[in-house]
């Protein structure tokens, strides 16, 4: 295993047959679904998706060349573009028609560019003079046009997890416009134009689809533009400019990732990261748009989270029975030129008949990030961050690693914080409800508790009990760390558990610190409680004024 | 005799004053002949070598006598009707004995005779004795035992150690003003939100962390403690040598503002208002001298000598205390400056608002309606209402030294038994002294009101208690 790579592709892939003369191979972003098309239909349609375990077979007539197949939401209806005036369709509902029927273009003389599934029966027809939307009514075996708008069209694109279609008009092509598509409704959505590089010397299609892709990057849809290295202009390198394109106001120019190097790239977004892989160096780098940038009172701009790193090496498991033999896996060539690269986090080798989940893994970044408050802040907004930031935090409290107390409190601040920020969240929901306002109101939802929640019960478990149980620390550090706890939990107005408390105790017991224990108790930083009040007063044998502080406490409760 | 010049009938008081104060150990001249061997201190130094071993012999026949009446509790103190002589063994066959005069009144006749008459009743037994072993308590936390001087270099050591210690230890005594606080000796803390002292223990752990050398830490804020690294004991007299001496040496710099002319010998600095108590003045002097005072802790058990660093920004004052074998350097002094300084400013400037902010919710920034002093044994908190200042000369009350004196009476009652009780008194013009104790605790209150009757006392009493110590466990 080589250091550090933290892009891995997934261990179970989606294998498909190869793509080769009689075998044409088709992918599907809305449905996530590989199509293997042999001789045209007639000798077997192939669909795999991520999710599904049974790939759906079925034969169809081959009326010529496939151009493009995607099935409707929920696997309804199939449809199918041989020429570039119409689209054919196909029930797979049951108990419904059964023959194919037709659909034209309505504009006369345009091409058919592609088509997208919008719903099970809404679909868009994309040509190079406009957008069509149509309602499909497969009983009548019929489309009805919905909605449709004339623009000289170069290209499309379609987002499907927020039903945005973009589309590059005028003649260098970077004016895009977008369309939303929600319950059987198209609305326009304001233009905007992708700055150049430098102006083209002549008036002929400058910005390609290669150079544009569209993702959810933290809840928000964003345009993203791979801007070339151009000699004229003085950057360092190419670089990736993020669009931000809400539904209600127009879009904007948020953030640029300085990617410092040339040559051909390709893009994935991976929880939220932006990956941006670089075929020449066959590595490829990440970028998170909420860590700090350099801000310039319009744009903030990102340098590199982390070192370049490949890809893990990837072994291709050798398939069925000839693994009973002892045929070593095969090494899979990574970053081949025949890979096409889908949005999010999707890699297809058609050449070798897999589809990949691009993944983050999250412990190499452990090491590659020695900054610890900029190491959570990244951690935090990932996934499946909580056993990898406990594990760090284990990891800060002992040697060889042991980091400083400054380290360590701001990194128990920056777990507090988000805890803190789900607490509030859950209280106001829990107000809410309580107090009946919650009827008639859809949009309240109960908060979602993500990984990065990191309670005292978490910390407690994984990382402090632990800690102060190995007294491998002297146990000055080992006070100073609960202290330091504590002191977050209270800097946020975190309650505080007393099972924190009663491991303080416990630990300076151990070390016969008991004048330490009392001033704590004196300047109630170990809160009352009825079972502290229990445990000092079993304490009294050992320790004689354990007695007064119990009755004190017991006095207050 | 100035004063003589009044008119008949005028009276004159004089207060108690130190007649001597001698150290010996019988063991050091047991054969006839030898009696000077015993003596390793004695003041006045003046006085006649026979009649200092007269003295000697004295006090060592009189606590040989009554040993033989108690022999675990050997004799105290000696009343006699010009003075009284205090008894204390702090360390075995080591006595100290100080011999106080009596209060005197003097009255002139009208033919202008003056009498004298000695007042004997005044003196109270427990807080000269209390005075007596804080004068060993002090030198030990500067010099370590007597035994180790020793073990160190023989009785010669000893008696330097005695000479230079107590050569100017006994001349801050001030007899005259001793009272109840001083058989406390307790510690006055500073009442603090948890937050600000979380904010301190960090603060504290840092620093340590930082600066590595550093063993224990204290931390005061306007001369009264927040937290202490020490143990009770040793952190008692500290408290009492920082509060007593250093901090009000220097408490004229920081009253005399930032452009005066003793102001403007201390090192510039314009990031910070941290400075040193004790080591270097000026940290810009190549020359500056880094000599901390040494003090000995733990001295029952691991027996450890440390420098003592005392840093202090505004009205926050750090204690580092570090190895002795570990010789603090210029640059370390300049490093400690650098780190402590700016974050001890912060931290004293969060400490002032606060504290503000809390006496704004409380109320209690009024002046409080009852006079009372109040000490808990388990934590030695001090608390009294009755003192307005400490100063290093005297310290000044509020209210008749005849309530003092009864305060100090209920004291000594309250040392006889081991059960909780209550004592009122009524006292003269119109006031009432009310004694409670309660497990570890002491309160004394004073009183005045006018024709008040004993339950409208003990109902005043219980609104204090209520009022002032809510938090606190009072056995009714």
């Amino acid at each position: 295993m080589s250091r550090g790579c933290y892009l891995a592709l997934c261990a179970r892939p989606v294998q498909f047959e190869k793509a080769n003369p009689v075998n044409c191979v088709f992918f599907d972003e809305a449905n996530k679904q590989v199509f293997a098309v042999r001789s045209g239909g007639a000798t077997g349609v192939v669909v795999k998706g991520l999710e599904d375990k049974n790939p759906i077979s079925f034969r169809m007539e081959d009326k010529g060349e496939v151009k493009c197949i995607k099935f409707s939401l929920g696997n309804k209806i199939l449809a199918v573009q041989r020429t570039s005036k119409s689209v054919d369709f196909l029930n797979f509902i049951p108990d419904s028609p059964q023959l194919e029927y037709t659909q034209e273009c309505k504009t006369k003389n345009a091409n058919i560019l592609g088509f997208c599934w919008t719903s099970s029966t809404e679909i868009v027809f994309i040509t190079d003079q406009g957008i069509e939307f149509y309602q499909v009514l497969p009983e009548k075996r019929s489309l009805k046009l919905v909605k449709n708008q004339n623009i000289n069209v170069n290209w499309y694109m379609y987002c499907p997890e927020s039903s945005v279609i973009l589309l590059s008009t005028t003649v260098l092509g970077n004016v895009l416009q977008p369309f939303y598509f929600k319950g059987g409704t198209m609305s326009k959505l304001s233009k905007f134009e992708i700055e150049l590089p430098a102006a083209p010397k002549s008036s002929k299609l400058s910005l390609s689809e290669r150079d544009i892709a569209m993702a959810t990057i933290y809840g928000q849809l964003y345009v993203l533009y791979l801007r070339h290295h151009s000699r004229t202009s003085n950057s360092t390198g190419a670089e990736v400019v993020l669009y931000h394109l809400p539904r209600e106001s127009s879009c904007k120019k948020m953030h640029i990732l300085k990617l410092n190097r040339t040559g051909k790239f390709a893009l994935n977004v991976v929880d939220n990261l932006v990956v941006v892989h670089h075929q020449d160096t066959e590595t490829s780098v990440i970028f998170d748009i909420k860590l700090k940038g350099e801000f310039d009172g319009t744009v903030t701009l990102h340098q590199l989270v982390l070192p370049a790193r490949s890809i893990q090496p990837y072994q291709i498991p050798v398939a069925g029975p000839a693994s009973v033999t002892n045929q070593s896996p095969v090494p899979c060539k990574l970053y081949s030129s025949s890979w096409i690269v889908f949005q999010p986090d999707i890699i297809i080798s058609a050449s070798e008949g897999y589809l990949w989940n691009l993944e983050v893994k999250l412990e190499p970044v452990v090491n590659l990030l020695p900054d610890k408050g900029k190491l959570m802040d990244f951690l935090l907004q990932r996934k499946e961050c909580k056993m990898v930031i406990l594990s760090v935090c284990s990891q800060m409290l002992s040697e060889p690693d042991r980091g400083t107390l400054a380290v360590i409190a701001t990194v128990f601040d920056k777990l507090n914080h988000e805890y803190k920020k789900y607490l509030e969240a859950e209280q106001s929901y829990t107000m809410v409800v309580e107090t009946g306002q919650s009827r008639g109101n859809p949009l309240l939802k109960r908060p979602v508790r993500t990984q990065a929640v990191i309670d005292q019960s978490d910390m407690y478990t994984h990382v402090l009990s632990v800690f102060t149980e190995k007294k491998e620390a002297p146990h000055k550090f080992t006070i100073a760390v609960l202290m330091e706890y504590i002191r977050s939990l209270n800097q946020f107005q975190i309650a505080v558990q007393h099972y924190l408390y009663e491991l303080v105790i416990k630990t300076l017991v151990q070390h016969n610190l008991f004048y330490m224990l009392h001033q704590f108790l004196q300047y109630h930083v170990l809160s009352d409680s009825k079972p502290l009040a229990c445990l000092l007063l079993s304490l009294e044998s050992i320790y004689p004024p354990a007695h007064q502080l119990s009755l004190d406490m017991l006095k207050v409760l | 005799m100035a004063a003589a010049a009044g008119g008949a009938g005028q009276e004159k008081q004089l207060a108690p004053a130190l007649l001597s104060f001698f150290i010996y150990n019988p063991k050091l001249g047991p054969r006839e002949g030898e009696e000077e061997k015993k003596i390793l201190f004695y003041h006045p130094n003046e006085v006649e070598k026979n009649e200092k071993i007269r003295n000697v012999g004295l006090c060592e026949a009189i606590v040989q006598f009554t040993r033989t009446f108690s022999p675990s509790k050997p004799a105290k103190s000696l009343h006699t009707q010009k003075n009284r002589q205090f008894f204390n063994e702090p360390e075995e066959n080591f006595w100290m004995v100080m011999v106080v005069r009596n209060p005197i009144i003097e009255k002139y006749h009208k033919d202008g005779k003056p009498v004298i008459e000695y007042q004997e009743e005044e003196l109270l037994d427990k807080v000269y004795s209390s005075v007596l072993q804080q004068c060993y308590s002090m030198y030990k936390l500067f010099n370590g035992t007597f035994l180790k001087a020793i073990e160190d270099g023989g009785v010669r050591v000893l008696k330097e150690r005695l000479e230079k210690f107590f050569h100017r230890y006994l001349q801050t005594l001030h007899l005259q003003s001793c009272d109840l606080l001083d058989v406390f000796c307790g510690i006055s803390f500073f009442p603090l939100d948890k937050m600000t002292y979380l904010k301190i223990q960090s603060f504290i752990n840092r620093m340590e962390e930082s600066l590595n050398i550093v063993k224990y830490t204290a931390f005061l804020y306007n001369d009264q403690l927040i937290w202490s690294g020490l143990e009770q004991d040793d952190m008692r007299i500290l408290y009492k040598y920082l509060t007593t001496s250093l901090f009000p040496r220097h408490i004229e710099p920081e009253l005399a503002g930032r452009d005066s002319p003793i102001r403007a010998e201390m090192p510039g600095n314009l990031q910070h208002y941290g400075r040193f108590l004790t080591g270097p003045l000026n940290l810009n002097d190549p020359e500056a001298k880094c000599r901390f005072p040494k003090i000995f802790v733990n001295t029952d058990g691991t027996y450890e000598e440390l420098h003592l660093i005392v840093y202090k920004a505004m009205s926050a004052a750090v204690c580092f205390m570090i190895d002795a074998s570990m010789q603090p350097t210029l640059d370390f002094c300049r490093k400690l400056d650098s780190i402590v300084g700016p974050q001890l400013t912060v931290l004293a400037s969060d400490i002032c608002e606060q504290y503000n902010i809390n006496k704004r919710i409380s109320g209690s920034e009024k002046e409080p309606q009852f006079k009372f002093i109040y000490f808990n044994h388990m934590n030695l908190a001090e608390k009294s209402t009755i003192h307005m200042r400490k100063t290093p000369s005297v310290s000044l009350t509020s209210v008749h030294p005849d309530l003092m004196k009864i305060l100090g009476d209920i004291n000594s009652d309250f040392t006889r038994v081991d059960e909780d009780e209550e004592i009122i008194v009524k006292a003269m013009s119109d006031y009432w002294v009310v004694g409670k104790k309660s497990d570890q605790r002491e309160l004394y209150v004073i009183l005045n009101q006018k024709n008040a009757n004993l339950i409208e006392v003990n109902e005043e009493v219980k609104k204090l208690c209520a009022t002032q110590f809510n938090n606190i466990f009072f056995l009714d």
